[in-house]
């Protein structure tokens, strides 16, 4: 209470400031606007549903291509962890192809899949898919031996040990992996929409984009606000309880 | 039950193990951790396994439960040839190998989860029934993190114990834990084992222990790992570990084991 209490404050504080500089004119609105004219600016957006529509068509890209990353990513890990070839092969393809900044496959993603929703997906897909699966990989391998080997005398063997015990022993894992590739997807999908305008749907990185074309400085804070508030509800939403489920039977960190 | 099977039964020895030898290669090197090992056990019958550390006690256990092939001999449970882990042969580690990510209920359902024939609420039943005998009914929703080691190791009893093994492979299992939480432990240990007629293998480094719990101790050597010595322990059961004919056994197997170790000893000092 009292940490929700302070940060309410402080934002009421630089909200307050911010106002305040705006109104004393210390620079023009134009490169300045007022936390006023934004949140006039978001109102009426939102009463016009551009920003609702836009925030809609942005966040189904994410959690599309997001999911897809995921039904992709564990597999790949476990496979990569259980077999030496895969290992040998896609696991260091993983490797590698984590370390591209995923805004990189933009333009490869442009070229095959053309201006279409698919392209955009793709990005976000790319962006995700390698974090998930080199953590998943990683979680396997760092479970003890000693729980495969209590499952075994309790006659679990082949896929119900790979369900019941080496896929949640390596939870914690894979709950960081699954974060990093939001993240990795999160932006580049901005990235992708701020580059290239695609005609099946106007994202929030397009309004974004269109805001800076007008000169309209308060629609561009005011979409990246919106922004910043959702990148905050996903990880409140997809993550927090999961993690509260960690800390609370794994007995680590506090809350 | 019939009379019929259980007579069968009795004819067989709950475990045979036949010249067993097993070795590892590690760094170009082999080491034979089981050189030629009998041994068979009476069907509820305790036994204690001490040696010095390396002698190849976890190896045979890990041969019992089905977790590692002997490479040479035959292992045979109620005269069936072991080729794999199964929940008949529950194995106990000196780390209680509890899963974090279930509650202590959770824990104790899972090897009843993998018993056929058995719905959800008898499984529950049986469950707490467990808890119940380990004192632990209190703490079933109760994460692993939040349970003292002792706790733990009462908790992995209730999970071995659960699913009903035939036989119960304890490595070390009181290892970790301090003298207190031990002495009340071979207790429950004991009156589990007189009640529900299993069949025992202990692992342990403490003599005393071995002859507290034991029907018989079974002395390893190391290097090759080969069986010793084999003690009967008569005494009158329930035994208290700090009684003096108790003492008297320990005292006998600890000249043994000593007797083991000094070659070692020497080799050291050279
Ligand atoms: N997986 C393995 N790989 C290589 N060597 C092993 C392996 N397991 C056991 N050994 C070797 O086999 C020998 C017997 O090991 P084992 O664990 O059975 O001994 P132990 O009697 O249980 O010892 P302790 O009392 O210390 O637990 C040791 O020398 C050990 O180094
Ligand atoms: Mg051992």
């Amino acid at each position: 209470m009292k940490r929700s209490q302070n940060a309410i404050l402080f934002f009421l504080f630089v909200t307050g400031v911010w106002e305040l500089c705006a109104r004393l004119g210390m620079w023009s609105p134009v490169l300045f606007p007022s936390p006023v004219e934004i949140g006039r600016y978001l109102i009426e957006s939102v009463r016009d549903r551009t920003l609702i529509e836009a925030s809609s068509v942005t966040l189904k890209r994410l959690l599309i291509g997001y999911a897809a990353g995921l039904v992709v990513g564990v597999p790949l890990g476990l496979l990569t962890a259980r077999f030496k070839f895969v290992q040998d092969t896609f696991g260091t393809a993983a490797l590698g192809l984590q370390t591209l900044p995923s805004v990189c496959w933009v333009p490869l993603s442009l070229i095959w899949f053309g201006q279409s929703e698919f392209a955009m997906i793709f990005v976000v897909i790319m962006g995700s898919v390698w974090s998930v699966s080199l953590a998943t990989s990683a979680g396997v391998q760092s479970v003890p031996p000693i729980f495969v080997r209590a499952a075994q005398t309790m006659g679990s063997e082949g896929l119900h040990t790979w369900m019941r015990v080496i896929l949640p022993a390596s939870l914690p894992y894979i709950v960081t992996g699954m974060k990093q590739g939001w993240a990795f997807a999160w932006r580049s999908l901005m990235a992708a929409e701020i580059y290239v305008t695609v005609l099946t749907g106007f994202g929030l990185g397009h309004l974004l984009h269109y805001g800076r074309e007008l000169q309209a400085m308060d629609a561009v804070v005011g979409i990246m606000l919106v922004i910043v508030v959702i990148g905050l509800l996903a990880d409140k939403i997809l993550f927090s309880p999961v993690e509260r489920f960690l800390h609370r039977r794994w007995g680590t960190g506090e809350d | 039950m019939s009379l019929e099977t259980e007579s069968g039964m009795a004819e067989t020895s709950a475990l045979e193990v036949e010249s067993v030898s097993k070795s590892f290669r590690a760094r170009r090197k082999t080491m034979q951790a089981l050189d030629n090992v009998s041994l068979k056990v009476r069907r509820g019958e305790f036994v204690c396994l001490v040696g010095p550390s390396g002698c190849g006690k976890s190896t045979l256990l890990n041969i019992v439960a089905g977790l590692e092939r002997p490479d040479q001999g035959n292992v045979l449970a109620d005269g069936k040839p072991i080729t794999r882990a199964g929940a008949d042969r529950m194995m106990m580690f000196q780390e209680s190998a509890l899963f974090p990510w279930l509650d202590v209920l959770g824990n104790v359902m899972f090897g009843l989860r993998l018993c056929a024939g058995l719905n959800g609420k008898k499984r529950r039943e049986v469950a707490m029934d467990y808890l119940k005998l380990v004192g632990l009914e209190p703490f079933m929703h109760a994460n692993i993190h939040e349970l003292s080691g002792g706790m733990k190791q009462r908790v992995a009893l209730a999970r071995s114990l659960a699913p009903n093994p035939r036989m119960l492979l304890m490595d070390e299992p009181f290892a970790a834990l301090d003298a207190m939480t031990r002495e009340q432990l071979y207790g429950d240990i004991q009156e589990i084992w007189s009640q529900r007629k299993k069949t025992i293998l202990f692992v342990t480094h403490n003599v005393r222990e071995a002859v507290c719990l034991g029907d018989r101790v079974v002395l390893f050597s190391p290097h090759p790992g080969r069986i010793q010595e084999q003690f009967e322990i008569d005494l009158p059961r329930p035994r208290d570990i700090n009684s003096v004919d108790l003492a008297k056994h320990a005292t006998t197997i600890m000249r043994s084991l000593k007797r083991i170790l000094r070659p070692e000893l020497q080799e050291v000092a050279e």
